[in-house]
């Protein structure tokens, strides 16, 4: 055994925004690979504003009842890549001690969960074009102020995303799996997602109207179908989810 | 010529609940290899995961390097390798793909294409990290442990259950990282791998450490050797055990075979053969049993089954 220099130890971190890049990019490959995943963020939503639009299955109320669903499925794909997969994929990570190994790594923690921000964001646009592209094939015309609709998507995203790496950092890995299947289940159901919130009893309309689900829902609805101003109300509600999300993520989450 | 510590441990406790897992725990570790032996349970790998920022000490201080690895964990994380006894990769990942991501977050990584081909994980393939063999994800942690060139890697069982030529491949590792300067602190449960590579070995009981040493040290401290031989039957035990230092003892223990006991060294070899010489005695199969790590190990910790 000689020494051939090999491994004659030279350390450093690469440059910051190198190592946040390399891993939004490695985020965000995992997740385009992962077959549920993408039942959950591309097929579902596609296959839903597809099928209730083409099929008179809901009462979609007055106009063209893809007017009615592309804001829903907007959310939809919101919820699924924000919420859903992120929880789960970062349940597993947690549970399979990828996130205790990155920590080691010189990659600091924010910079783990930028990079997980901007993989969420760029599955989102993903989405977003696919789905615009899908109702537009179907005859939507959409209205409004793009400006209040990325407000609603971002804020959406910052909401879903807290809910999601709460659950991922408190909660075991089949539990997270289980409850945010669930969640996406109930939600798509009962957030005004497909069904208007107006078939609901008044009593229940009103507490849904207070999910992420259906402030984000409704509000893209006003602007997007009707072409209401700035929805203030879904934008505030959607702020506070954020805030308790994030801020609740941030105190209980658990590395491994 | 022995420089400063890498890690330094002092009065280290940590506990979980009502259950203290390290008790005051002092350790040194000075460039080279040092392995941390234990019984299962033994405090081993908090211990280690302590050192690698994980586990904030309830007393005691830890320094890595120099540096507090909680408090200056940015400056450290760059200089240090681990290892973790499982896990620490994406299921869906290739081996490659997770090896070149972990050498793109460090300055000046190794060749990642050389040590694919050195650990033999070219054969990998495209096959996705869960469906890689016990060995193969084995072997890739170790990769990922030593790709950003760092002053010092832990290694938390590093050949528990490898097979023999990926544990070769692996000890072969240690010893050029050794050769090329780089500290490594390994946990282990194989006296072998201890004996092979450390230079120092630090065995942990109960949260503590009740010895450390070279392997040298430890096998000679306290524990008396045994030299056997063979010979004629019915030869003069008692004048054999005149020529021999005091505190040595001497008896045939079957026909034709003789064991002497005492401290074995080239002294005492001398003098055994030159009485066998003085008597025309021919010592067949002579042969020096010196203790192993294990039995010193054994001796330390006990010889029941721990939980």
């Amino acid at each position: 055994m000689t020494a051939t220099g090999a491994y004659t130890p030279k350390p450093g971190a690469a440059p910051l925004t190198r190592m946040i890049a390399a891993q939004a990019v490695l985020e965000t490959k995992m997740l385009l690979r992962n077959g549920e995943q993408l039942l959950l963020t591309v097929v579902i939503p596609t296959l839903l504003l597809v099928l209730f639009s083409t099929v008179d299955v809901v009462d979609t109320g007055e106009g063209e009842a893809v007017d009615f669903l592309a804001p829903g499925i907007l959310a939809l794909a919101v919820m699924s890549t924000a919420f859903t997969g992120q929880a789960i994929a970062t349940g597993f990570e947690r549970r399979y001690g990828v996130l205790k190994r990155l920590a080691a790594s010189p990659l600091p923690r924010w910079g783990l969960m930028t990079a997980k921000t901007l993989s969420v964001l760029v599955t989102e646009i993903l989405q977003v074009a696919l789905v615009t592209v899908v109702a537009l094939a179907l005859g939507w015309s959409p209205q409004g102020d793009p400006v209040s609709v990325f407000l609603l998507l971002v804020l959406g995203t910052a909401a879903f995303s807290g809910l999601g790496l709460l659950m991922a950092g408190t909660l075991k890995a089949e539990a997270t799996l289980a409850a945010a299947n669930l969640v996406f289940l109930l939600l798509l159901v009962g957030g005004g997602v497909v069904v208007p919130l107006d078939r609901f009893p008044d009593g229940a309309r009103d507490v849904l109207g207070l999910l992420p689900i259906s402030a984000l829902s409704e509000g893209l609805r006003d602007v997007l179908q009707h072409g209401a101003g700035m929805p203030w109300g879904n934008l505030a509600t959607l702020a506070v989810w954020a805030v308790a999300g994030l801020a609740a993520a941030g105190k209980l989450f658990r590395w491994e | 010529m022995r420089s400063e510590p890498v890690v330094q441990v002092q009065a280290l406790v940590k506990r979980y609940g009502t259950k203290t897992a390290v008790d005051g725990l002092d350790l040194v570790a000075r460039q080279g290899v040092t392995a941390v032996l234990g019984p299962n349970g033994a405090g081993k790998t908090t211990t280690v995961e302590t050192c690698e920022g994980y586990r904030r000490p309830d007393s005691g201080t830890v320094r890595v390097l120099g540096l507090d690895p909680v408090r200056q964990s940015a400056a450290l994380r760059p200089r240090v390798g681990v290892m973790l006894q499982s896990g620490g990769v994406y299921s869906g990942a290739r081996a490659d793909e997770m090896l070149r991501h972990v050498a793109g977050l460090h300055a000046h990584p190794l060749d990642v294409d050389a040590l694919i081909e050195r650990l033999g994980l070219g054969s990998c393939g495209r096959t996705s990290y869960r469906r890689l063999s016990g060995g193969q994800q084995q072997r890739l942690a170790l990769a990922m442990a030593v790709v950003g060139r760092p002053e010092l890697v832990f290694l938390d069982e590093p050949t528990a259950g490898l097979d023999p030529q990926a544990r070769r491949a692996t000890w072969d590792l240690v010893r050029d990282l050794r050769a090329d300067g780089v500290s490594v602190i390994l946990t282990t449960h194989s006296m072998d791998e201890a004996e092979q590579l450390a230079d120092d070995v630090a065995i942990i009981d109960a949260g503590r450490v009740i010895a450390q040493g070279s392997p040298e040290e430890l096998c000679r401290g306290g524990a008396e050797n045994t030299l056997r031989f063979s010979g004629r039957p019915g030869l003069d035990v008692a004048s054999l055990l005149k020529a021999l230092p005091a505190g040595s003892s001497g008896a045939e223990v079957a026909p034709g075979s003789y064991r002497v006991a005492g401290e074995v060294d080239p002294q005492l070899l001398a003098t055994v053969t030159s009485w066998c010489a003085q008597h025309g005695v021919m010592p067949d199969r002579i042969s020096v049993e010196r203790h192993t790590l294990e039995d010193v190990f054994l001796e330390l910790t006990g010889k029941e089954l721990r939980s």
